[in-house]
């Protein structure tokens, strides 16, 4: 068990590093950066002084030492557009995008897990088919599209939520539901899948022949070693959740961490930007690894791989 | 959004008529849509790029108040909405293929090394996939494309290179089982070279695997256009994106809805054909099952 620990943990902290140097590399992308911040108006001068304001004068290694060494103790440098510490910059946001992404992940779970037990229970038939329609047109909405629509539908005709904005509760719904909807096809999938392998499988015939009710093998027997996977693909798609909220949290004004790199993008604010990425791989990375661990504490037959 | 699992989960159940109805209407969006896309510019009634400010958001043939001469009305810049509809199809299409190819070319070559040589080097490829999959693609999409200005090319070539990880997944894992079975065996000890053993013998016979992952990727790659055109860091106007024409038409929407709806409905039942027809495609060349 330490060894597997060990050797998932050095996996994790090498792409940590790899992305910490792809986030680097990104900002400086655009060939001179002190003349995008500069500005389209500045004059030669001025470009030298923001050269040698913003240290971009030194050899791109040393920059990039510097960048590393500091990313590494959580110190990304400051915003030229807010004028404000990047790393509390994104502390301020990351609370609306983390709530934003496990009210999507609660509501991505409460409907694709019955629907998924629901399907594999009715292998075959009408309602499993109905089950893989709705999956079919998940994948299919654009979830920009989506948010306008319910924006039309709750927030201007019938007037039950508000539009765009923090401020409450009520705000997170729509963007919550919408986010839901880009997990739900794959999660449901999941779920359907693992219950069909679980409902095929010996201990299952075991249950059955003993007399137990239908109701009960399904969700004593069988549901419980099929959410294994489910759980931990879950954090996995946690993960790619955090990232996508970008277009949501762009669509309904939500000032999280992707509103905000939407936000610096526009305004080639790139500490920001190239800590956000890296913020958001991170987070991804940890989540993972953690979806691994508790993989591996349950099924130990997964430790040897 | 992406998912590893997703690939190899079974949808399958025996082929029955409701499933290759579906594959059908998936086949005949998908050709529709090409269609329409190749012949855009002899079918388009009118010059997509034509503005004309005294036809502003005229209503599509269904409201009141029309005119015939744009059965989908006009936009807020006066410009006929089917012809730009039209057009969108053309860039959809477009990116969805570019993408997939370069995507393709990429994960396909990156998998079947990993998968054949096995060892240290599948070991480096499996690592390729796991930090692809840590960067987020909306936001570093957005960024590169923010940062060197929107265009068609670069676009696909971002797309493209953040794109191959599903390729790669399937390229090795179906590569790990092709290479341990009899007839590579039985090439091997003719004598073949690596080389010729990787495209006559692996190849062909994942391919079939690869073209179910393509589908998917191209459905993907034409989502993700419209969802960057939409944020503004996408394909650049005055072209017609669907993804561009519902974020041009948003501060009209709730008066006027159709304006978000026809670009968007129709972005939806391209997307939701292709997949169709993927799923058709998966049935019948048997790669749902997979142990």
């Amino acid at each position: 068990m330490l060894r597997f620990l060990i050797r998932r943990l050095i996996v994790a902290l090498l792409v940590a590093a790899t992305v910490l140097t792809l986030a680097f590399a990104l900002t400086r992308l655009s060939g001179d950066l002190a003349i995008s911040i500069a500005g389209p108006n500045a004059t030669q001068q001025d470009v030298e002084l923001v050269r040698k304001a913003y240290g971009l004068d030194r050899p791109l290694i040393v920059q990039f030492g510097s960048w590393v060494g500091r990313a590494a103790v959580g110190d990304f440098g400051e915003s030229y557009f807010f004028k404000q510490r990047v790393a509390s910059l994104i502390g301020e946001r990351m609370p609306i995008t983390v709530t934003l992404g496990l009210v999507g992940l609660a509501i991505a779970l409460a409907i694709s897990l019955p629907l998924g037990v629901l399907a594999a229970a009715q292998e075959g038939r009408l309602a499993d088919r109905i089950v893989q329609g709705i999956t079919l047109i998940g994948q299919a909405m654009p979830s920009f599209w989506l948010g306008l629509i319910l924006m039309i539908l709750f927030g201007i005709r019938l007037g039950w939520l508000p539009v765009s904005g923090t401020g409450s509760w009520q705000h997170f719904v729509m963007p919550g539901i919408v986010l839901a909807f880009t997990a739900v096809p794959a999660l449901t999938r999941l779920t359907r899948s693992g219950m069909i392998q679980a409902l095929s499988s010996d201990y299952i015939r075991t249950a059955r022949a003993k007399g137990l009710s239908r109701l009960s093998i399904l969700l004593k027997h069988a549901l419980r070693n099929a959410a294994i996977p489910v759980v931990a693909i879950a954090a996995v798609q946690l993960g790619f959740m955090l990232g996508g909220s970008i277009v949501i949290e762009s669509v309904f004004a939500l000032h999280g961490v992707g509103f905000l790199a939407w936000e610096s993008i526009g305004k080639n604010d790139f500490p920001v930007v190239q800590a956000v990425v890296l913020v958001l791989a991170v987070i991804y990375v940890g989540l993972t690894l953690a979806a691994d661990l508790v993989n591996a504490v349950l099924d130990p037959r997964l430790r040897g791989q | 959004m992406t998912d590893i699992a997703v690939v190899s989960v079974t949808t399958a159940g025996p082929r029955r008529g409701w499933r290759s109805l579906g594959t059908w209407l998936g086949a005949a969006v998908v050709g529709i849509t090409l269609f329409a896309a190749i012949f855009g510019p002899w079918l388009a009634p009118h010059d997509p790029f034509t503005q004309d400010l005294t036809r502003r958001l005229l209503p599509p043939f269904w409201m009141d108040g029309t005119d015939p001469a744009h059965p989908f009305g006009t936009d807020q810049l006066g410009r006929d909405y089917l012809s730009r509809l039209i057009y969108g199809a053309r860039i959809s299409m477009l990116i969805g293929i570019a993408v997939t190819i370069t995507s393709g070319v990429i994960g396909i070559v990156l998998g079947v090394i990993g998968g054949f040589a096995g060892g240290k080097v599948d070991d480096a490829v499996l690592f390729a996939i796991t930090c692809r999959l840590s960067i987020p693609v909306v936001l570093v999409a957005l960024a590169v494309v923010g940062l060197l200005g929107s265009s068609l090319t670069l676009l696909v070539l971002t797309l493209g290179l953040l794109l191959w990880d599903r390729f790669a997944v399937v390229a090795r894992s179906t590569t790990m089982q092709v290479r341990n079975l009899d007839f590579v065996a039985a090439a091997w000890c003719a004598g073949c070279s690596r080389g010729y053993i990787l495209a006559r013998e692996v190849l062909p016979n994942i391919a079939s695997h690869l073209a179910v992952v393509a589908t998917l990727e191209i459905a993907l790659a034409i989502l993700l256009e419209a969802a960057l055109s939409f944020l503004g860091l996408g394909v650049p106007p005055p072209l017609p994106s669907w993804g561009l024409m519902i974020a041009e038409a948003k501060e009209y929407m709730f008066f006027s809805p159709w304006v978000i709806m026809i670009p968007g409905v129709a972005l939806f039942v391209l997307v939701f054909g292709i997949n169709l027809l993927g799923d058709g495609l998966r049935d019948l060349l048997g790669t749902g099952e997979r142990s």
